[in-house]
């Protein structure tokens, strides 16, 4: 397989005596969604806090495009373009779209924030996620559905560039046809060469999108598998500690 | 699929007038009624009160009406800059009050030159508003209590200031001429001709700013609509204001008053900030999420002390307005205008909860709440009514604003 976009070798985390991450690796590649689950407290959030800068692994080292980094601060993995979609996805819901896409990186022209050309780029990122869902680019966020918020959110990434979008549980408090239309949204960032991390708890759903599996349980990554070579049951087993063998592709 | 330099999503802006117009419609159903419902209450005052009182629809008692309320539209304008944080400042009367009693008794007693003992006075706004936002903004400080010591605080200042006589005179024909003369006939009609030029300027631009980005836009005539509705209420309003006004043939009373270009100016600047420069866009981010907006990368402590500066500053240019109105300052001057303009902002559509707010909403419903003052005043009324009346006026407009925001779907403490 090609280079991977980011690669975490021996990561370790802990917090005072509790060890989080127990020297954890995980490959991530560009243009694949990666799916990464586990129970609660096996250490995701703390794994993927790592890659957005809020909290830096004690030990172990992050490569991105094969190159060495220093994950330290939020700006430096928004630099390198990582984007994370939290849980809350954090929008102004008293802002429309554009207004909400960009957020904190207005674009100015003559003193002034050029609405015209951020309404454009804005349409432009929803179309090329192929959203049809939202009336209009200027509905405030209020009126928005929790799958359109989540559409904006994501959109929002694309706007900036990424080059690793990490979704946290993009689907968990939506309805079938919301979860439907954001999984395909998921599969459409990586068609475009975003590679995606994608927490969930939701098995389906990651049978459905995903191209790779990382299973953590307690700090270790137990597996790392291509969808096609794995089923339901096995994962199931990974993630209760049921099968343990190292099975990292 | 769209080419690479137009769109296909839907901008809000495509379509005819006619469409553009049911759409605004359906908005309007939706629950984004912005300060409609406040206009609306206008009207129904104005005819009300027109047809009760022979005197309420006099060219006198109209200027009149518009110099009391300048005061308050300037507060409550003030207020929304905090109000729109879902903050408070319950100081901002008395922080106006206490500057002017500095301005007054600099100028009055020691004999400083007016100009220099003024700017002394926006000095104290800038930092009362500083000292209020870094306890609200850094230390956490809820901006209620924190607001409410410097309320209980200042008035003391001011007494202080102002020693046993509790009363200092203004003796400032420039600060005295804002509240008390008027413009030339042909002021008003530059004032409207600049208006016009303004709006329509502002309108051509912008669209055409969309047209050139291949973006939709919505057509001229809805433009053109808009300007000239302006001018036709305006001409009417210059003319009505330029009518010879005096009980007195021998003193002549007629023009425009001086205060509402100033006024109009200010509202105008802050709404420019509000709607098209970054400080504004983060203001209202920094209202309905200031989570997001931190995520966002906008320093969210900054933008909530400068809220505090904007609101102390405004405040005191309303503190202007009063002292020049009444011609002295006294040691308890802005203690009780500060709720009623929090009553105006409310009234006009102003979220106490944050996030939503527009200075012309303020200014409709301060002329709101000074109408009620204004009209059953001349019926004869106790000042008791008006006071009650004040109070439904505010809790009708607080509910339908509760009401609008659920049908809206937004969520009642945060939108």
């Amino acid at each position: 397989m090609s280079q991977p976009l980011i690669e975490l070798l021996d990561v370790k985390k802990s917090f005072g005596p509790v060890d989080v991450l127990k020297g954890t690796n995980l490959k991530i590649y560009p243009g694949r969604v990666t799916a990464l689950v586990g129970d609660n407290g096996a250490g995701k959030s703390t794994l993927i806090k790592g890659l957005a800068g809020v909290q830096w692994y004690d030990s172990g080292s992050v490569k991105f495009q094969g190159e060495e980094v220093a994950m330290t601060t939020p700006r430096i993995a928004s630099a390198l373009g990582i984007e994370v979609v939290y849980q809350d996805l954090a929008l102004c819901e008293n802002l429309d779209i554009v207004q909400n896409m960009f957020l904190g990186r207005e674009e100015i022209s003559q003193m002034t924030i050029d609405e015209s050309a951020m309404e454009f780029a804005a349409a432009k990122a929803l179309e090329s996620l192929s959203v049809k869902t939202v009336k209009s680019v200027r509905q405030k966020v209020s009126s928005l559905s929790g799958g359109q918020r989540q559409t904006v959110a994501i959109a929002r990434s694309v706007l900036r560039d990424a080059k690793l979008v990490i979704l946290d549980e993009p689907t968990a408090a939506l309805g079938v046809a919301q979860t439907a239309q954001v999984l395909a949204l998921v599969r459409r960032l990586a068609d475009k060469g975003i590679a995606v991390i994608m927490i969930s708890h939701n098995l389906q759903d990651v049978f459905q999108v995903a191209d790779d599996i990382a299973v953590l349980y307690l700090g270790n990554m137990v597996a790392q598998l291509d969808v096609k070579d794995t089923n339901h049951n096995e994962i199931i087993g990974y993630i209760t500690g049921i099968k343990s063998e190292g099975a990292i592709s | 699929m769209s080419g690479p330099d137009t769109i296909t999503i839907n901008t809000g802006q495509e379509g005819s007038a006619k469409e553009q117009i049911r759409s605004y419609i359906s908005k309007l159903k939706s629950g984004e009624m912005g300060a409609l419902p406040a206009v609306g209450a206008l009207l129904l005052l104005l005819a009300l009160f027109s047809s009760l009182s022979p005197f309420f629809f006099t060219t006198i008692n109209i200027a009149n009406l518009l110099t009391q309320a300048a005061t308050l539209t300037m507060l409550a304008a003030a207020l929304v800059f905090v109000l729109m944080l879902g903050e408070i400042d319950l100081s901002a009367g008395v922080t106006a009050g206490t500057g002017m009693a500095i301005f007054v008794k600099l100028n009055s007693v020691d004999g400083w030159p007016w100009l220099s003992s003024f700017i002394l006075a926006f000095v104290f706004a800038i930092m009362i508003g500083t000292f209020l936002g870094f306890f609200v903004a850094k230390v956490g400080v809820p901006s209620f209590v924190m607001s409410l010591a410097v309320y209980i605080a200042l008035p003391g200042v001011m007494l202080l200031i102002l020693g046993s006589g509790g009363l200092l005179r203004l003796e400032v024909p420039e600060i005295q001429a804002i509240m008390n003369t008027n413009l030339p006939l042909w002021g008003g009609w530059v004032l409207l001709a600049v208006i016009l030029a303004t709006t329509f300027g502002m309108g051509y631009w912008d669209r055409a700013r969309r047209l050139k980005a291949n973006l939709p836009a919505r057509p001229l005539s809805l433009l053109i609509a808009k300007v000239a509705s302006i001018a036709v209420l305006g001409a009417g309003l210059v003319y009505f204001l330029n009518l010879q006004r005096s009980l007195v043939a021998t003193n002549p009373i007629q023009g425009v008053p001086t205060v509402v270009p100033i006024v109009i100016l200010i509202l105008f600047i802050g709404t420019f900030v509000l709607d098209r420069t970054k400080f504004g866009r983060y203001m209202y981010a920094v209202g309905g999420n200031p989570e997001a907006a931190r995520r966002a990368g906008i320093k969210v402590t900054n933008i909530r002390i400068t809220a505090f500066v904007v609101c102390s500053f405004l405040a005191m240019i309303s503190g202007v307005f009063n002292v020049s109105r009444i011609g002295n300052v006294e040691s308890s001057a802005g203690r009780t205008i500060v709720l009623a303009g929090v009553a105006a902002a409310v009234v006009g559509g102003v979220s106490l909860f944050g996030g939503r707010g527009r200075l012309a909403h303020a200014a409709i419903g301060a002329m709101v709440i000074a109408m009620i003052d204004n009209g059953l005043g001349l019926l004869g009324m106790p000042a008791g009514v008006a006071f009650i009346i004040t109070g439904l006026v505010l809790l009708i407009a607080a509910t339908a604003d509760a009401l609008a925001r659920k049908r809206s779907g937004g969520s009642v403490l945060r939108t």
